[in-house]
């Protein structure tokens, strides 16, 4: 009975493997006729990775989800569907006309206004795919984590189960994990933020992971959202700051000569200030992106092998599903991990603003002390 | 590069977008959370702390039962050799009064059957005396038929009752 079902499934994978690499064979075999389906990779990877004024589509590539273009051109505000500016087409809304500059201009890509012929690039508040899976995050965040706290008042002690236990699990994962034991007494002042911004990213992180609508955006692989999260908690770490936190960075516990007549340390303390929150931009953008690009590239090489003849194209396919699944499910991880290290590394970060010169000399006292009562 | 060059409408809707995901969490989602899951905690604490004093009390009461049982068998086993004790003393003391009684009586018994038989003695030497006198007086009669066999006699007795004085 065991074997039976043994050899069943080895059929069935052998069958599946055999589909994958004869439905490729097929699939050359009857584009090999139409020469001008010639593949460009760096085009398709950025336009993955990119923004858009329309949402893809599965399995069409012309049709896009038109989203509102909204743009403060030389006359005022203009909004319009970007529907009608797909394909090259130029639109007149009153006096100002707008198009999607080609690939030959310096906006390559985004919306331009035409002013005498030329391009110019008008102030841009378009609700672009990124910007409408930004909101469809927020409204996700916000409808876990509110319902989470809605089941709390409601029903305050009992034993949380399901996406309620999940996703207190996660709170308490980071809160008396991360949060508590860096911040101890401040912990509670500076939660929500940390909170927020774990669970933001972590929601960015993995529906930039979903193919088809609602995800599919590279969010947290584009740097002006990670920009914007570092530079909120630059904003907090610095406005929240002891005076001991800026005596430490302007004038830092070291030999006189380091910051006095030429202020080495303190120069590089400030250098540090705004590394920081760049090594968090750059370590979340990068890390995001990386992945992304791996899985495209994977897929691609599907079609890049497509063109050597069909048996190799077979052999590429399944190598390369294969691959873009295992590195999926990696991105699954570097999601969660991603989003950890930000949040850990911003409440780092915050922790250094908050150090008082009392507790850091009750701690060094406190060293010295078990130092001595050890010898 | 459009993926290094950060995109000014994006970054205006991300502060936007973070700002609302933020003021909303603040308000409506964070704050009953930790407060939640703080009570939550208290509360079972509390519950292992009821708990492992009710455990204690119990274990104290079941210790304390076992004691007052081991003492009420104690007391039991007491009495019970109290009693067996009394019980043997009583039998002894009624057996003893029993034999003390029944030694009275036999005495009194004795005394009367010795009473009786002197008595009977008494009687029966009267008896026989009286036989023997009549006998006597028959034989003295048939012999003093003459009176010199009467001088006779009364010549001893009087020789005897000089003998005497």
């Amino acid at each position: 009975m065991h074997i039976l079902t043994h050899i069943k499934k080895t059929v069935a994978l052998l069958a599946l493997m055999a589909i994958a690499v004869i439905c490729p064979v097929a699939v050359s075999a009857s584009e090999n006729d139409s020469t001008e389906n010639k593949i460009d990779p760096k085009e398709i990877i950025f336009e993955h990775l990119g923004d858009g004024y329309g949402w893809e589509v599965p399995f069409n590539h012309h049709k896009r989800i038109p989203l509102p273009i909204i743009v403060w051109g030389h006359d005022g505000l203009h909004c319009f569907m970007s529907s009608r500016v797909d394909h090259g087409k130029t639109y007149t809304d009153g006096s100002a006309t707008f198009k999607i500059a080609g690939a030959d201009s310096d906006h390559k890509g985004k919306i331009v206004e035409i002013i005498d012929g030329k391009e110019y690039k008008p102030w841009d508040f378009s609700i672009t795919k990124n910007v409408c899976a930004l909101f469809i995050t927020v409204i996700l965040v916000i409808w876990s984590i509110v319902a989470v706290a809605r089941w709390h008042v409601r029903q305050g002690h009992k034993a949380p189960r399901k996406f309620v236990g999940a996703i207190e699990s996660l709170i308490t994962f980071i809160y008396d994990g991360v949060i508590k034991p860096t911040l101890g007494a401040k912990a509670p002042k500076f939660a929500p933020y940390l909170l927020t911004v774990f669970f933001f990213i972590l929601y960015m992180n993995l529906l930039g992971l979903i193919v088809i609508f609602p995800g599919g955006a590279n969010l947290t692989g584009n740097i002006a959202v990670t920009l914007v999260l570092a530079l909120i908690t630059f904003l907090i770490t610095n406005i929240f700051g002891t005076k001991h936190y800026w005596k430490e960075v302007l004038w830092p516990d070291v030999p006189l000569w380091l910051k006095f007549p030429l202020p080495i340390m303190p120069v590089i303390e400030i250098f540090g200030v705004f590394t920081k929150p760049a090594a968090l931009t750059v370590r979340l953008f990068a890390n995001m992106l990386g992945g992304h690009m791996i899985v495209i590239v994977l897929t691609l090489l599907i079609f890049i092998f497509g063109a050597m003849g069909a048996a190799v194209a077979g052999a590429t396919t399944v190598v390369s599903v294969l691959f873009s699944v295992f590195m999926l499910l990696i991105d699954v991880l570097v999601s969660f991990i991603q989003a950890y290290v930000f949040t850990m590394l911003s409440t780092l970060f915050i922790g250094f603003g908050q150090e008082n010169p009392h507790e850091h000399e009750k701690a060094i006292g406190k060293e010295v002390a078990e130092t001595v009562s050890h010898e | 590069m459009e993926l290094f060059t950060p995109d000014f409408g994006l970054i205006f809707w991300m502060f936007v977008a973070f700002a609302i995901l933020f003021f909303v969490l603040y308000k409506w989602g964070w704050p009953a959370i930790l407060k939640g899951v703080e009570s939550r905690a208290d509360l079972i604490d509390k519950g292992v702390e009821y708990a492992q004093n009710a455990k204690d009390q119990l274990d104290h009461a079941r210790e304390l039962a076992d004691k007052t049982l081991a003492e009420a068998r104690r007391q039991q086993a007491d009495m019970l050799r109290e009693a067996d004790r009394m019980k043997t003393q009583i039998i002894d003391e009624a057996r003893d009064a029993a034999r003390k009684e029944a030694a009275k009586i036999m005495d009194a018994a004795k005394v009367s059957i010795a009473q009786e038989r002197k008595e009977a003695e008494k009687q029966f030497r009267n008896e026989v005396s009286s036989f023997a006198l009549d006998i006597a007086t028959k034989v003295v009669r048939n012999q003093m038929s003459d009176s010199a066999r009467q001088k006779e006699l009364v010549g001893s007795l009087l020789d005897d009752m000089e003998k005497q004085n």
